[in-house]
């Protein structure tokens, strides 16, 4: 049973990551319809940035600067790559942000360099006493930031006019530029936001491990995150990512004990088995918006 | 009142004997359907093709062997980035999972030619070239008829994720079973290309082993290219088109979309197959690490600079990124600050991965067709000299 509580809590923990990977994923979708595939590269830019500003400011002050800076740069690279697509195929679209994340990582893996970087953050791999069981604090702290960053969010895109304004260009771009949206601007607008999230999402993905040169694969598993939540719903993308880390969990666990065939390590690629088994009963996701189709 | 007019006599077909006869000096004008469909439509064309296929077949006998190597490499990558266009730039269906394909042919290949003896590793043997030539790309298509179905209930970019997938899981695959890849960091020889009891990865009396590996290869791609162009130029090519454009209009049209789907999958895994099979007897070894998801993103590289749905444009990415390495070797010479050592920052390998990725990204934004694309401006370029358009 202890067992058991501390792979759901560990689960829930990196799961909380992905959703807000898996939310960077969604919000990019939303404005522009494409997956991009440069989310790898801005998270490990965040973590990378978090590592060099922990020192001089603290871990608690360089995560929101480097959740801007990295923002910064995904409004850049909108305003240069994205933009100029408009109105082409999609997959056009997210192989270009295939050629950014690998473009933008062999900038970011010289600053990393060969070794693994600590990212600065207080927690390590300290546990606290919830209930007796010893829980890792950086689970909790994964699982808060999900929280504060989803209530954000929320509210952001509930009562806000720029949230109003970037959930109407979202449903049609059209429409929202004749009531006078700026439907390019909330685009960059969107890109900025999901690059800002993507680097905090880094931040929590190096606390207690830190981060080295292949750490970007961790952001792909959000893919399978999206695709179980429906790439366009922001409360899919956060089940869907606490639904990975909890499958990759228990496989952890489990599988070397109860299924040994499958080779070590299959927990890393179990969201996977996950995605297809999904996708092959619900095409759409879970919660994904069933396309209507039109000749 | 206008009278209503009577069909012309002009718009009847033309007579039998104008069949397969083109006039002279009018090399615009077709009159026969087929004409216009024919592999070398043109005379430019039969000119250009026989002067490239002279040039290909003297290489051996003017290049060095390690330029040959490169060369052989890129006929093989060709190959593959035919079968990756036939899928995504033809059919329309994204798969970002071309180096899992890749994987399975290369391991079927390195099993059927290895040495039964050995108790390590699984091998039947069986070195002859067609034999595990044919049984890497058979694996693969079968492998692409199985994965289909996932195409014609996916599209667009939850394909393209799934087949993301198929990567990550291939790759646990090619770590976890050591029996056939030999396990991580070790690997195991690949497949042996004997052909007719001349093992042609050994030098014999008349020609390097680079020659022989170079003129086996370029044979190969020349047989695959054809057959390629002539899946693209008939019913089944325009059925592929049909469903990339527009499914459900394809569907209604009368095309059964599924088997296209399948079809375009099975085609592409057996050309992806063999070039697996082939890639890895070149260096004569193989490691799980080689089918990651670089692999992929090579060969969708290939085929985006090289121009979608063009047989020529996938020969033309996929020698460009074959070549690309050995480019950036050069750089340190005229760029001074650039280091050839892997362990000092701004090197050539750095480069080499970021080109990679800014290329993808300038062809896509300023040049969407590609090196094709490059090759029609030219083109038309001369063609409508001296007006400019």
């Amino acid at each position: 049973m202890r067992d058991v509580l501390l792979t759901v809590v560990r689960g829930l923990g990196f799961g909380s990551v992905y959703a807000l990977l898996a939310v960077s994923f969604v919000i990019i979708y939303k404005s522009s319809k494409v997956v991009s595939f440069a989310q790898p590269a801005l998270m490990l830019a965040g973590a990378v940035l978090v590592s060099y500003l922990a020192g001089p400011v603290g871990f608690y002050l360089a995560v929101p600067l480097a959740a801007i800076a990295i923002a910064m740069l995904g409004w850049g690279l909108e305003r240069t790559t994205i933009r100029p697509m408009i109105g082409r195929p999609v997959f056009v679209v997210a192989i270009i942000t295939l050629g950014l994340d690998i473009a933008i990582r062999v900038v970011v893996n010289v600053f990393i360099g060969p070794d693994v970087r600590n990212v600065g953050d207080p927690w390590g791999l300290s546990t606290v006493d919830v209930l007796g069981l010893p829980v890792q604090e950086r689970y909790i702290a994964m699982a808060v930031v999900l929280l504060v960053v989803g209530a954000g969010l929320f509210a952001f895109f509930r009562y806000s006019r720029y949230g109003l304004a970037m959930r109407a260009s979202s449903l049609d771009q059209e429409t929202a530029l004749v009531q006078g949206v700026p439907v390019g601007s909330m685009t960059a607008l969107a890109w900025a936001m999901a690059a800002g999230i993507a680097a905090v999402a880094g931040a929590f993905v190096g606390a207690g491990g830190g981060v080295d040169q292949s750490t970007w694969v961790i952001a792909l598993k959000a893919l399978p995150a999206i695709i179980i939540g429906g790439l366009d719903s922001i409360g899919g993308a956060v089940v869907g990512g606490l639904l990975v880390g909890l499958v990759e969990s228990f496989f952890a666990t489990y599988q070397g004990e109860y299924l040994p065939f499958l080779g070590q390590n299959f927990s890393l690629v179990s969201p996977y088995v996950l995605l297809l088994v999904v996708l092959l009963v619900r095409p759409y996701g879970l919660f994904g918006t069933r396309e209507v189709e039109r000749v | 009142m206008t009278a209503v007019r009577e069909p012309s006599k002009s718009q009847t077909p033309a007579p039998a004997e104008a069949k397969g006869r083109r006039p002279l000096g009018r090399p615009m004008l077709y009159t026969q359907y087929g004409q216009d469909m024919a592999l070398l439509n043109t005379g430019a064309k039969k000119v250009a093709v026989g002067v490239l296929l002279v040039v290909a077949l003297l290489m051996p006998f003017l290049l060095e062997d390690d330029l040959l190597r490169l060369l052989a490499t890129g006929c093989v990558l060709a190959i593959g980035a035919i079968g990756l266009n036939l899928v995504t730039g033809y059919a329309g269906q994204v798969s970002l999972g071309h180096a899992f394909f890749i994987g399975i042919g290369a391991y079927t290949a390195a099993v059927v030619s290895g040495d039964p003896e050995d108790d390590r590793l699984y091998g039947l043997g069986i070195t002859f070239l067609p034999v595990w030539l044919l049984a890497g790309g058979l694996a693969a298509a079968l492998v692409g008829f199985v994965v289909a179905p996932l195409a014609s209930r996916l599209r667009g970019l939850y394909l393209a994720i799934v087949t993301l997938g198929l990567v990550f899981l291939g790759t646990h695959i090619w770590n976890e079973w050591d029996a056939v890849t030999g396990g991580v960091g070790v690997g195991r020889p690949a497949a042996d290309p004997v052909l007719f009891g001349v093992d042609l990865s050994r030098r014999t009396e008349s020609f390097s082993a680079d020659q022989q590996l170079y003129l086996l290869m370029f044979v190969l791609l020349c047989v695959f290219a054809l057959l390629g162009r002539n899946i693209a130029r008939s019913a089944m090519g325009r059925s592929f088109a049909a469903v990339r454009d527009r499914d459900i209009a394809a569907e209604v049209t009368g095309v059964d979309v599924r088997r296209v789907k399948r079809r375009a999958f099975v085609i592409s895994g057996f050309y992806a197959g063999c070039a697996g099979a082939l890639l890895f007897s070149i260096t004569g070894y193989l490691d799980p690490s080689s089918f990651g998801l670089l692999l992929s993103v090579q060969f969708v590289a290939m085929v985006l600079i090289g121009g979608v749905s063009t047989i020529s444009g996938s020969i033309m990415g996929a020698f460009f990124i074959a070549l690309l390495p050995r480019l950036t070797r050069e750089l340190p010479e005229y760029l001074p600050f650039l280091s050839s050592s892997a362990t000092q920052t701004p090197n050539v390998f750095q480069v080499e991965t970021l080109l990679y990725g800014l290329l993808i990204v300038a062809f896509l934004l300023l040049e969407p067709r590609g090196l094709f694309g490059l090759w029609i401006r030219i083109r038309n370029y001369w063609k409508a000299w001296p007006f400019s358009y």
